[in-house]
């Protein structure tokens, strides 16, 4: 076996070095290399740009790839690690293993983004979804939800980020008395996933009225199903926004290739790919505009909680959600 | 009987066994090692361990219970599609979990055509979501394997001890006293043990099905301590947590298990003049019949829902099914060679600890094996580019656990009625294995390469931390579908699964079954 193994690594080696076009790894979540996420088109647009391979390394989702990250420590081979989201990006950055990122664009954001290191790719408001041919009277916050008999479902804060997000969403809203918001939603809730795509399979088989998931779940329907029976209640309150980053590697051998797909990643080549294919806002105005069906929910208000204070708040909330819900 | 046993034996037994420490513990250790500070147990730690505990030693009894009943029917009746009905009861438990619930949930959900059908009644609705909801849905995915590890202990009895109580005149009670429980002494605790490490470890069926954190199992805990806290530490300690379990619970299952007294037999056909009578005849029409609709009921609904996105499946869907089956194959051989060496060893009475051995893979938390399988593999190999063959590995070592289950017992059984005579010819060990051991195990042996190569099929096991961009198993295309809203074409993929899983395990037991009925 380890003769084995040495022998591949010879292999490898030996190939690495015959290579003359640098590789760029980037790290990133499953669904972004799929033929049908943003993957495959970024990889085209870019590789000519720069004379190099892009490499996508899909590791899960955002959680895992963080933990991946983590994993490797300074040894990683990732160059760039593209999707992790707001709500992780405060653990991201104590690790010390991500560089500062150059000047930026200007962003198209609903929030000023101020963040030293990791550059924002795309963003998003939760929201809950619903099919309008059967919810009619659309709940406008948390307690108006609580007053209905409507059953949603939605993702564990403890294993998913948009079940994090939600978490948050409500502590920001409501503060001290968010425990008794879980309290009041008790029964509506029908079941706690471990996954958004579990949350998501359950609404649309029709088992649950309301899945927690995006404002621009309606659009996928829209545009790829052609399908307008899907809306998202937007809260009078505000909808919680996550914002979807990336990062450069102390430890990455190509800083200046890194660096080089930062900035693509803020340039309409990149960002014209995104919405139709993440299902998510692109973060700078595009020169062709949105899709269809990408104006119609959009939230009054955006609620977001600064990485740092999310973070400080995470154990204390999922103590109050869990002690709420589990009576 | 010790004394018996070859060197070679001992050797292979003896690495078979120590490949599955590695992997179990081994892993376990890595991630420890890997730990910064102490971690600590916490009180919502205790209330998940009780809830574990409770739910997982609750659906293994009635998984078991109820597998009585149905195996019995199936052993004992021969009708047109048995061997269909057969194959299909074993499907639940290799679909991927979120699409094996949403079938299930199709029949008892919400929306599901129970409740539809109180509806129309006029009755109220019943609510899946609870702790019923879960033990509901851990016998769905377990009775099958359940029902199917039984009835292989049903089939090793030899004809001839029916044949014997028939002359005789033994009625069904005195079968029932005198053969039938104690060859369920042999084989139940093993199977109720399994169910239950099985359990032990999941966590998407607690979690979907018990509608809030109440239902939270170690392994979410374990989960959580991954991948927000990355506390290593934590996530060993209670992966240690679910091991020590394993061996407790192991130890009792030992305790119980009577070891079967084995008669020999000359391997022909089966008939049973004790069960003809009408009442037993309605019986087991009722058991397969219930047991037959609660388990292909949900399944016909996930194959409905994706009959319809089968044939336009995109390409990178067929590509991911062609790897599986490679993988599925690998895993099945890799399976078989593994619980043969154990096998061999135990029955000459080789290394208790052994038994002990072939559980782990069981209690081993998915996601502290794959981690630690990383951490040792990274600094000396690309992990994405041996993603496949330690799939295969890792797929092999979680079947082998039920494969020991079903070749044990008639290795054993070879050993006691055929062994002295083997050892008075004094036969080399592989010309023993090829003319006296493999010949008598080709039912066992077909049953456990299919068992195997379907459950290797359709576990995501360790592919998703280790994949690279491409190269993705069926299981984990089927998650990326539904993780871009792909639902319909994620359904069809599914039913590829499924299709290709059955037809794997049905053509590796079929093969077992050649001859049997000349």
């Amino acid at each position: 076996m380890k003769a084995l193994i040495a022998a591949g690594l010879i292999a490898l080696a030996s190939t690495a070095a015959q290579a003359e076009t640098p590789t760029l790894t980037v790290y990133t979540y499953d669904s972004f290399v799929a033929s049908w996420g943003p993957g495959p088109a970024v990889k085209k647009a870019f590789e000519p740009i720069c004379h190099c391979h892009l490499n996508f390394v899909a590791t899960g989702d955002g959680a895992a790839l963080l933990s991946r990250v983590k994993l490797e420590g300074k040894h990683t081979k990732a160059d760039v690690v593209l999707g992790l989201d707001t709500s992780l990006t405060a653990d991201a950055a104590a690790t010390g293993l991500f560089a500062d990122h150059g000047p930026l664009p200007k962003l198209d954001l609903p929030i000023k983004w101020t963040d030293p290191v990791f550059v924002p790719f795309d963003y998003g408001w939760f929201a809950f979804v619903y099919d309008k041919t059967k919810v009619k009277d659309v709940p406008k916050s948390f307690p108006e939800l609580a007053k209905t008999n409507l059953k949603v479902v939605i993702e564990d804060p403890r294993s998913s980020t948009p079940g994090l997000g939600l978490l948050y969403w409500v502590k920001d809203v409501y503060g001290d008395k968010a425990g008794e918001i879980w309290k009041s939603l008790k029964h509506n809730i029908l079941t706690v996933t471990p996954s958004w795509d579990a949350a998501y399979g359950m609404f649309t088989k029709g088992e649950a009225d309301m899945v927690l998931s995006y404002t621009t779940s309606p659009a996928y329907h829209l545009i790829e199903e052609k399908d307008a029976t899907k809306g998202a209640a937007l809260f009078t309150k505000g909808n919680y926004m996550e914002v979807e980053v990336a990062a450069k590697l102390k430890s990455s051998k190509h800083q200046k290739l890194a660096d080089e797909f930062l900035s693509f990643m803020t340039t309409d080549a990149f960002q014209k790919i995104i919405p139709e294919t993440n299902w998510m806002y692109p973060v700078i105005k595009l020169k062709d505009g949105l899709p269809k069906g990408f104006d119609e929910y959009h939230p009054t208000k955006t609620l977001f909680l600064a990485p740092e204070k999310a973070k400080a708040l995470r154990d204390s909330a999922l103590a109050e959600w869990r002690d709420a819900l589990s009576r | 009987m010790a004394r018996r046993a070859e060197p070679l034996i001992r050797v292979a037994g003896g690495a078979a066994g120590g490949l599955l420490a590695a992997l179990t513990l081994g892993t376990l250790a890595a991630v420890a090692a890997n730990a910064t500070g102490v971690a600590r147990l916490d009180p919502a730690d205790l209330a998940a361990l009780r809830f574990t505990l409770v739910q997982a030693g609750l659906s293994a009894l009635l998984s078991v219970a109820l597998a009585v009943p149905v195996a019995r029917a199936l052993a004992r009746r021969s009708f047109p599609g048995r061997g269909v009905l057969v194959a299909l009861m074993g499907a639940p438990f290799i679909l991927p979990v979120i699409v094996a619930i949403l079938g299930l949930l199709a029949i008892f959900g919400r929306g599901g055509m129970v409740n539809a059908a109180l509806g129309a009644l006029g009755l109220p609705g019943v609510t899946i979501y609870g702790f019923w909801g879960v033990i509901l849905g851990n016998v769905f995915f377990n009775l099958p394997l359940a029902v199917r590890l039984i009835l292989q202990g049903w089939l090793a009895i030899p004809a001839e001890r029916f044949r014997l109580a028939a002359a005789l005149g033994f009625g069904p009670r005195e079968v029932a006293r005198l053969i039938e429980r104690p060859m369920l002494r042999a084989v139940a605790p093993g199977a109720c043990l399994a169910i239950f490490l099985i359990c032990l470890t999941s966590f998407a069926i607690a979690l979907t099905l018990g509608g809030g954190p109440a239902a939270t199992t170690i392994e979410l805990s374990i989960y959580q301590a991954f991948r927000f806290d990355f506390d290593l530490g934590r996530a060993a300690l209670l992966a240690g947590l679910q091991f020590g379990l394993c061996a407790i619970a192991t130890l009792v299952a030992l305790k119980l298990t009577l070891p079967e007294a084995a008669l020999a037999g000359l391997d022909r056909p089966v008939r049973r003049w004790d069960a003809d009578a009408l009442a037993l005849r309605a019986l087991d029409a009722v058991a397969i019949g219930l047991a037959g609709l609660f388990l292909v009921l949900p399944l016909l609904a996930v194959a409905l829902s994706g009959a319809a996105a089968l044939p336009g499946l995109p390409a990178e869907v067929w590509t991911a099914a062609l790897r599986s089956l490679a993988v599925a194959l690998a895993s099945a051989a890799i399976c078989a060679v593994v619980a043969l060496a154990l096998g061999l060893a135990r029955s000459r009475g080789v290394g208790r600890w052994l038994d002990l051995a072939g559980m782990l893979p069981l209690a081993a938390s998915p996601l502290v094996l794959g981690t630690g399988l990383f951490i040792l593999i990274d600094p000396v190999a690309d992990p994405a580019a041996l993603a496949l063959p330690v799939t295969a590995l890792v797929n092999a070592l979680l079947a082998l656990p039920f494969a020991m289950r079903a070749l044990l017992p008639a290795l054993q059984q070879i050993e006691a009625t055929q062994g002295r005579l083997a050892d008075s010819l004094d036969l080399p060990a592989l010309a023993r294995l090829r003319l006296v051991t493999l010949p008598r195990l080709r039912r066992p042996l077909g049953f456990t390469l299919g068992l195997a190569a379907a459950l290797s099929m359709g576990d995501l096991g360790v592919i998703t931390l280790f994949a690279g961009s491409d190269g993705a198993t069926l299981p984990l295309e089927i998650y990326r579908l539904m993780g871009a809203y792909r639902m319909a074409e994620a359904d069809g993929a599914a039913l590829l699964l499924l299709i290709l899983s059955l037809a794997l395990f049905w053509i590796f037991d079929r093969g077992g079954r050649v001859n049997a009925e000349a």
